[in-house]
């Protein structure tokens, strides 16, 4: 309560207030998120049940066109499905991939960056190359690389059942050193600092103090980074998802929309694409509006070279 | 004529929660050769004071009043191109921080012939060969070789010596010096000042030096100027401003210096600290700290009384004077 | 040089031996190869001679270093689809790739630098506040969008540019080059501005934020006292510093630039490594996809040691001769 009350009178609150751009991209978040998430109550169609997906409907243009059906508001895909309710769903897929899958960066990051920071010495010089050669190798690579071989070795139906794991698992950990690295230089300052040794005459466990000021100390670089690694987390997962290498037809991310129609923009179906293409870029680019405000308000010490 | 008049000089600084004045009212004279001090606390514009002159305020300030009369040009006046005729050339600049003054990724000799290139038809060689004998003028060790290092292989002595000397290389008329030793170790900071001081009598060329180091002043300068909060308190020839300061604020500095203390004894500080520019205090600014302070000091913006070189702006300086 | 050069070998060798592992535990775990040699038609006797025969039932060293010896000589299995050696599969898609990430390439650093530089300078103007609206919706499309919407608009709607493959090419020696034909180059067109289209707003921005903080330098502030001209000021004194870690961090996109590549490849279905690289996961071609992986880890390793070089050129501060960083 009392750290709500502080949060409501504090200067960031306020200068998200008076930031209109901001507060929009911050409402349509919310919104895309609420409706995402609630999607099993109100999406008129479930696409992952068979029984409620008929082949005739397919590829029927959006309601407003002149073969357009009112069932199917936006229209349907090619194998029948109900383009709105199939893009709610999608989107609550998309979400949880990005949320997960940096909850697992963040994890591994801060872990490895505490490690490296506070042994130092060989430990610290070790993870810290691993990172520079990870970073270089760039995600995208990386996850492209290791689910194509999963999938050549597992075969297709099984990696189907797995997909959702393994994206989180691999864009998770690809990503690890831009935290690792934020707090690594964050332990590092706070070993230092003076306090640190007089803290210990007192005979306070120094691990303890430390750590108890390093986590505040680094919050807000960590919220800046992971705002803007949802977003890539999203891009990436679509990026794969649409190479084939994501979530399978039957529950189509919405990268995998996107990919499931391009087949048939030639042949004059657009809004198989287009639909999901525009909510994943509404998606994206509100997370990287708000990730940009924060930078510029939090103005943290980010990790440079 | 003066070389340089600076007149009424005022600065602002537009922020989000308003215009803040960094500079008011000031004034001042410079002839040439001379050498002339400008004195005061962090804070109290003399730095603003000085980039103003070449019209180098950083941004977002910009110079909203007065003049500045540089051989009865107004340079606040003037175009870009016209502007950069003067800046480097005529009026010279030594910074405070030789490490952060050097590009790092030019070696010293672009950085001196390019000074010269700017400013006189000269060709790449001959450039060269100036610099190389200016940097000899202020005893760089080898400079042949020197002219082809980066600013990181030179110490920070040394580099400010070929600050000083890009600042000499077009025989200037002014050299204004923002606290050119602060940065420095304190055993070369007497050498690079005495430098400075040397170079600037041989080539007769008019210094300002900008400290608020008051025996470095003592040491280099003819005359002084005192300034708190934005606005010159005090002007005069520097012994006389040493030896018998009429303003309180400048008595407070003199007091202060550690010289002024006998071993043992505390320090006499001014109490209090000076007021951010963001809300001067009506009245004299420095009423607040003011030990002889009256009720008109906190309404009465104090005028300037005595001769042009000989001022002071405080209400109580008559009584004071009387006094004694 | 030589410390630098030892250090730089050292880090290729670890990459590299990354990469063999990698590609050598792929093929011991996929594809049978006595399958694609002798089919399913010979008796479990005659398989398990066989396979001692090959040498599949040594110990796991032995396999590897036999593995290892054969790629170093660049033996790295035929294809099973191709049934040609996979390295020449691989290596007659090199130039396509190249071409088009040498397209992608020109497009960033011809647009970003000017872009960057002026947004800098000029943080106020309209200019510079469209372009970083414009950036910031250009880094949240992905690239595989930007193609499709290439595509549609400019093959499909507008009929201007072809949508896919690389036209009419020619060969110079072994590099088939669509370079220096009209049609190839139309070809390269939508290719190219796709593959740079996340790229080339993420270097604007970077160059942006980078110069602007040089310009607030001290020595910045030095060169306007010296009475240098403006131009001089921004493109050598500023420019220069700002470039320092722009190239580092395009040395850290080299990575990204080839996964995008993949994408780019696939939507244009341009016949270069990437569009190889996917066809040979779908048909489970093993000693494709391990080509595939020594090849851009070769690519990294070249690629990382230049940027390194350049960087150590422009920044004095950087001894090559003395190995520091």
């Amino acid at each position: 309560m009392r750290y709500w009350r502080l949060f409501r009178k504090s200067a960031f609150l306020y200068r998200f207030r008076k930031d209109k751009v901001a507060v929009a991209s911050f409402s349509v978040l919310m919104l895309l998120v609420v409706m995402s998430f609630s999607a099993p109550l109100i999406a008129p169609y479930d696409p992952y049940d068979p029984v409620q997906i008929d082949i005739m409907d397919s590829d029927i243009p959006p309601s407003w066109q002149a073969e357009g059906d009112t069932r199917f508001a936006l229209g349907t895909d090619a194998q029948g499905r109900d383009m709105w309710s199939t893009m709610l769903y999608g989107t609550r897929l998309s979400i949880t991939i990005g949320l997960f899958a940096v909850l697992l960066q963040s994890l591994l990051g801060i872990a490895l960056g505490l490690v490296a920071g506070y042994f130092g010495g060989r430990i610290d010089s070790f993870l810290m190359r691993l990172a520079d050669i990870q970073l270089s190798f760039s995600t995208l690579m990386v996850a492209i690389v290791v689910l194509a071989v999963f999938q050549a070795s597992f075969g297709t139906e099984l990696y189907n059942e797995l997909a959702l794991f393994m994206l989180i698992l691999v864009i998770g950990i690809a990503e690890w050193p831009q935290y690792a690295r934020t707090v690594r230089a964050s332990v590092l300052a706070e070993k230092r600092k003076e306090y640190v040794d007089a803290v210990r005459v007192i005979g306070l466990n120094r691990r303890r103090i430390m750590f108890r000021h390093i986590l505040p100390n680094t919050l807000s670089p960590i919220l800046v980074i992971s705002t803007v690694q949802v977003a890539n987390a999203i891009m990436s997962e679509a990026a794969l998802s649409f190479l084939g290498l994501g979530m399978p037809v039957n529950q189509p991310s919405l990268g995998s929309l996107i990919n499931s129609g391009f087949e048939f923009i030639l042949s004059g179906s657009w809004w198989i694409t287009t639909f999901p293409a525009l909510l994943l870029v509404v998606l994206v680019l509100v997370i990287n509006l708000l990730g940009d405000w924060m930078r510029d308000v939090l103005n943290p010490k980010l990790y440079k070279e | 004529m003066a070389l340089l008049e600076v007149k009424n000089l005022e600065v602002k600084f537009p922020l989000r929660q308003g215009e803040l004045t960094a500079l008011r009212d000031v004034s001042f004279s410079l002839d040439r050769g001379e050498r002339l001090g400008i004195v005061g606390e962090s804070g109290a514009g003399k730095s603003v004071a000085a980039f103003a002159i070449l019209n180098l305020v950083s941004r977002p300030g910009y110079i909203s009043g007065g003049k500045i009369l540089f051989e009865g040009r107004d340079l606040a006046g003037l175009s870009r191109s016209e502007l950069r005729t003067i800046r480097g050339n005529r009026i010279n600049m030594i910074f405070q921080d030789p490490m952060m003054t050097l590009n790092p990724v030019l070696t010293i000799g672009t950085q001196m012939i390019e000074c010269l290139r700017a400013h006189r038809r000269i060709t790449p060689a001959a450039a060269r060969q100036l610099a190389i004998e200016k940097l000899r003028a202020v005893s760089i060790p080898s400079p042949e070789a020197r002219i082809d290092q980066y600013p990181h292989e030179l110490s920070g002595g040394m580099r400010q010596r070929v600050v000083i000397a890009i600042a000499l290389l077009t025989d200037p008329s002014v050299i204004i010096a923002d606290e050119p030793t602060t940065a420095l170790d304190v055993t070369i900071q007497a050498e690079i000042m005495e430098l400075l001081l040397e170079l600037c009598e041989h080539n007769n060329v008019a210094l300002i030096l900008i400290t608020h180091d008051l025996g470095v002043v003592s040491q280099v300068t003819q005359r002084a100027i005192v300034m708190y909060a934005g606005r010159i308190v005090e002007e005069g020839a520097t012994r006389r401003i040493i030896d018998s300061a009429r303003h309180p604020y400048t008595q407070g500095l003199i007091n202060a210096l550690p010289e002024r203390t006998r071993p043992g004894q505390r320090l006499n500080q001014i109490p209090g600290v000076m007021p951010s520019l963001m809300d001067i205090p009506q009245g004299c600014a420095f009423h607040p700290r003011c030990q002889l302070r009256i009720d008109a000091c906190q309404q009465q913006l104090p005028a300037y009384s005595g001769s042009e070189h000989a001022r002071v702006a405080c209400l109580r300086v008559d009584e004071q004077e009387r006094a004694q | 040089m030589i410390a630098f050069l030892i250090r730089r070998i050292g880090q290729a060798l670890v990459v590299m031996f990354v990469i063999s592992l990698l590609s050598f535990s792929i093929q011991d775990n996929l594809g049978d190869p006595l399958r694609e040699l002798v089919g399913q038609s010979v008796s479990e006797a005659e398989r398990q001679a066989l396979r001692d025969q090959m040498g599949l039932n040594d110990p796991f060293l032995a396999q590897y270093w036999r593995f290892l010896r054969k790629a170093v000589q660049g033996d790295l299995g035929n294809s099973y689809f191709f049934k040609r050696p996979a390295l020449e599969v691989i290596m007659e898609k090199f130039p396509a790739t190249m071409e088009l990430v040498l397209g992608a390439t020109l497009i960033i650093l011809l647009l970003s630098v000017p872009i960057g530089v002026y947004c800098a300078i000029n943080p106020r103007s309209w200019f510079t506040r469209v372009m970083m609206g414009l950036s910031i919706v250009g880094i949240s499309i992905p690239v595989f969008l930007t193609a499709i919407m290439l595509i549609y608009l400019f093959s499909i709607h507008l009929g201007w540019l072809p949508s896919y493959g690389r036209g009419e090419t020619v060969m110079i020696g072994a590099w088939e080059s669509g370079l220096l034909t009209w049609d190839g180059v139309l070809h390269l067109i939508l290719p190219s501005i796709a593959l740079s289209s996340i790229m080339l707003p993420l270097f604007i921005r970077l160059i942006r934020s980078e110069m602007m903080e040089v310009l607030e330098q001290e020595y910045i502030r030095f060169a306007w006292a010296k009475g240098l001209q403006r131009r001089r000021i921004w493109f050598l004194h500023a420019l220069k510093n700002t470039l320092l870690p722009v190239i580092t961090v395009g040395g850290v996109q080299i990575g990204t630039m080839i996964a995008y590549t993949i994408l780019t490849e696939t939507v244009f279905q341009w016949p270069g490594m990437g569009f190889l690289f996917l066809e040979a996961v779908n048909r489970v071609d093993t000693p494709l996809i391990i080509a595939y992986l020594i090849v851009v880890g070769l690519i990294f390793v070249v690629t990382n040691t230049v940027v390194d070089l350049i960087y150590g050129l422009v920044n004095p501060t950087v001894k090559l001769t003395r190995g520091l960083a």
